[in-house]
C-alpha cells in the first residue's frame, strides 16, 4: 500500500451516460457508511481490474462536497489511450464492487482570495463542479470560464449555467468563441486567484500569459493528469530490491514496478504530486519526461524521473528502487 | 540583514523588477537607494508604469534620486498614517497585474504589509528589503499597546509602563514584533538595558 492511498471498498451505484464522449460513475460505500470528507478539486484514483491487468487512473471528483453519501466522477472515452477509460465505459455496471482510493486534493481553493477566477477546457470540468458548489454554499465570489468544443459535447454546462447563472460564460469552438485572455486576466480585483483544467495546451498558454501580466505564481492554480503514454518496451534494473523487470508497451513504468511487487509510493498517478520521484543511479540512453513535476534542470539531469508518467528508450537503466 | 532565529521572524530580500502592469513602490529613509539600486536592473520603461510613494526624513534626503527615475507618480506623504487611506483606497481598486515593492524600516514594510494582506494579496507575492534602521515596532502582550521605534532590549511599554523582553515572534496581522515583561516574578530585578536594534 501506498502513502496517503488507504483504499475504499464501493460499489457502482449508477453509471449515467451524459453526452456522446462523457459517462458519469457513482460510488457509495458497500457497507453503506458515509463517505470520507473532501474539498473541491480533490480526486481519487480508482482500480480497474481488468482480467490479470489492473490500472490505476486518478479522477476528480464532481460532486458537491457537502453530500458525501456518493462520490461522482465524469470520464471521457479515450478510444486511442491504454484503456483504462474504454474498460471503465464498456466494463463497468451498477453493481460491480471496485477499490478507490481515499481522496487527495492537488488542485484545492486558496480560501483566503478575494475572487477566483476558473477557466476549464473539455472534460478539465469536473474539479470545477466540486468547486463552484463548494463557493456557491459558502457565499464565495467565483466566475467560470468554460471553453468547450460543441454545445452537445459542452459536459455539464447547463447544469452549471441553471446553478450558477451568468458567474459561468461559455466558449464554444465551432462558434469560433474565444476567450479574450488578455482582457480578462487584466479586469481582475487584486487578490485574485486563477485556477486552470484542461489540456495541456491550454494550461501551459494560460500560465504563460498570466506571468507575463504579473500574476505571481502562488496565485495560479492548475491541474492536469497527464496520462500515461504508451512506447516502446524497456528494462529496468531497480538496484535496491534486486530485480529486473520489463516494461511493457501499454503499461507504465510505475505500473511495472509495482507488477514486479515492489510497493513504490504515488498519489497522482498524473505527474504532478512529486510522490513517486525516482533517483536514477545510472542510465545510458534517453528519457521521455512527461510529469510536470520535476524542473527542466532536473530533466536534463537525467539523475531523476517519475516512473508514474515516463518512460525511457536505450541500453540500460538502473533506479535507486 | 537580519538573522533567522524563529519562524515568524520576517525576512527580507533584495527588490527585484517584476513581470507586471503596473508597479507600486512603499519606502521610507534609506529604502529610497533599494529603489534606485533596483532600478539598474529594470528594464526600460518600466518607471512609465510606476508610483512610488516615499516617506522622506526631515532633510528630504533622496528625494532628488527618485524625481531622476521619473516614475508616472511620486508622492510624499508625511508619515505612514497619513498615506494608510490613499493606500487602501488604491489596494481596493487596483487590478491583478500590479505589483508591490515595499523597502525602508521593518515598521514601514510590515505595515504596508499588513494593508496589503488584507486585500488578498499573498505576502510571498510582494518583494521587500529592509534598508536603514532596525527599530522594531513592538505590541505590548499585557496591555495590547504599540510601542514605534524600539531600539533597546528590553524596552519600556509606552502604554502600561512594563518593562518588555522584545521578543523575535512577529505578528504579520499587527506588524509588530511581541514584548512580554521580563520580570513578572520580580519587578525590583531590572536587567540592564541595551542598544540592540540600531
Ligand atoms: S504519482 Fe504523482 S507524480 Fe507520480
Amino acid at each position: 500500500m501506498s502513502t496517503g492511498t488507504t483504499k475504499l471498498d464501493v460499489v457502482v451505484s449508477d453509471v449515467v451516460p451524459v453526452n456522446d464522449l462523457v459517462t458519469r460513475f457513482h460510488f457509495r460505500r458497500r457497507d453503506g457508511e458515509l463517505l470520507p470528507t473532501f474539498s473541491g478539486g480533490a480526486h481519487v484514483v480508482v482500480e480497474m481490474r481488468d482480467g490479470d491487468r489492473t490500472r490505476l487512473n486518478p479522477y476528480s471528483l464532481m460532486g458537491s462536497p457537502l453530500d458525501t453519501r456518493e462520490y461522482t466522477i465524469s470520464i471521457r472515452r479515450d478510444d486511442v489511450g491504454r484503456g483504462g477509460s474504454l474498460f471503465m465505459h464498456r466494463q463497468v455496471k451498477p453493481g460491480l464492487e471496485m477499490v478507490i482510493s481515499y481522496p487527495v486534493n492537488l488542485f484545492s481553493l486558496d480560501l483566503r482570495a478575494r475572487k477566483h477566477l476558473m477557466l476549464a477546457g473539455g472534460i478539465g470540468i469536473t474539479p470545477f463542479m466540486a468547486q463552484t458548489a463548494q463557493l456557491a454554499g459558502a457565499g464565495g465570489n467565483f466566475e467560470l470560464h468554460y471553453t468547450c468544443r460543441t454545445a452537445s459535447l459542452g459536459t455539464y454546462a447547463d447544469v452549471l449555467r441553471e446553478r450558477h447563472g451568468n458567474r459561468v460564460r461559455l466558449y464554444h469552438d465551432d462558434r469560433e468563441e474565444r476567450i479574450d485572455l488578455e482582457r480578462l486576466l487584466s479586469s481582475q480585483p487584486l487578490g485574485t486567484h486563477l485556477y486552470v483544467c484542461g489540456p495541456a495546451g491550454m494550461i501551459n498558454w494560460v500560465r504563460a500569459r498570466a506571468a507575463s501580466l504579473g500574476w505571481p505564481p502562488e496565485t495560479v492554480h492548475f491541474e492536469h493528469f497527464a496520462a500515461p503514454q504508451p512506447g516502446a518496451p524497456f528494462d529496468v534494473e531497480l538496484a535496491v530490491s534486486g530485480k529486473t523487470i520489463r516494461v511493457g508497451e501499454q503499461q507504465s513504468l510505475l505500473e511495472a514496478i509495482e507488477a514486479a511487487g515492489v510497493d513504490p509510493p504515488y498519489l497522482c498517478r498524473g505527474g504532478v504530486c512529486g510522490q513517486c520521484e525516482t533517483n536514477v543511479i545510472s542510465s545510458d540512453g534517453k528519457f521521455i519526461h512527461n510529469d510536470h513535476w520535476l524542473s527542466e534542470e532536473d530533466h536534463r539531469s537525467g539523475c531523476k524521473i517519475m516512473p508514474c508518467v515516463s518512460r525511457f528508450e536505450g541500453k540500460s537503466l538502473v533506479l535507486e528502487r | 540583514m537580519t538573522a533567522k532565529t524563529i519562524i515568524s521572524r520576517p525576512i527580507y530580500g533584495t527588490l527585484s523588477p517584476q513581470p507586471g502592469k503596473h508597479h507600486l513602490f512603499i519606502a521610507d529613509a534609506e529604502g529610497a537607494l533599494a529603489i534606485t539600486d533596483m532600478a539598474g536592473k529594470a528594464p526600460p520603461g518600466f518607471f512609465d508604469g510606476a508610483e512610488i510613494v516615499f516617506i522622506p526624513d526631515p532633510e528630504g534626503k533622496h528625494i532628488s534620486a527618485l524625481e531622476a527615475l521619473e516614475p508616472a507618480q511620486l508622492h510624499l506623504p508625511p508619515s505612514f498614517a497619513s498615506l494608510l487611506p490613499r493606500l487602501r483606497q488604491t489596494l481596493t481598486n487596483a487590478h491583478m497585474g500590479l505589483r508591490l515593492y515595499l523597502a525602508g524600516t521593518e515598521g514601514l514594510i510590515g505595515q504596508a504589509m499588513q494593508a496589503a494582506l488584507e486585500a488578498g494579496v499573498d505576502h510571498t507575492s510582494i518583494e521587500t528589503e529592509h534598508r536603514g534602521s532596525l527599530a522594531r515596532r513592538m505590541q505590548c502582550v499585557h496591555c495590547k499597546g504599540i510601542t514605534e521605534n524600539v531600539t533597546t532590549q528590553p524596552a519600556a511599554c509606552s502604554h502600561c509602563g512594563l518593562l518588555l523582553l522584545v521578543r523575535d515572534h512577529y505578528s504579520r496581522r499587527l506588524a509588530a514584533f511581541q514584548g512580554v515583561c521580563i520580570n513578572a516574578e520580580d519587578r525590583s530585578e531590572i536587567p540592564p538595558m541595551e542598544e540592540a536594534f540600531p
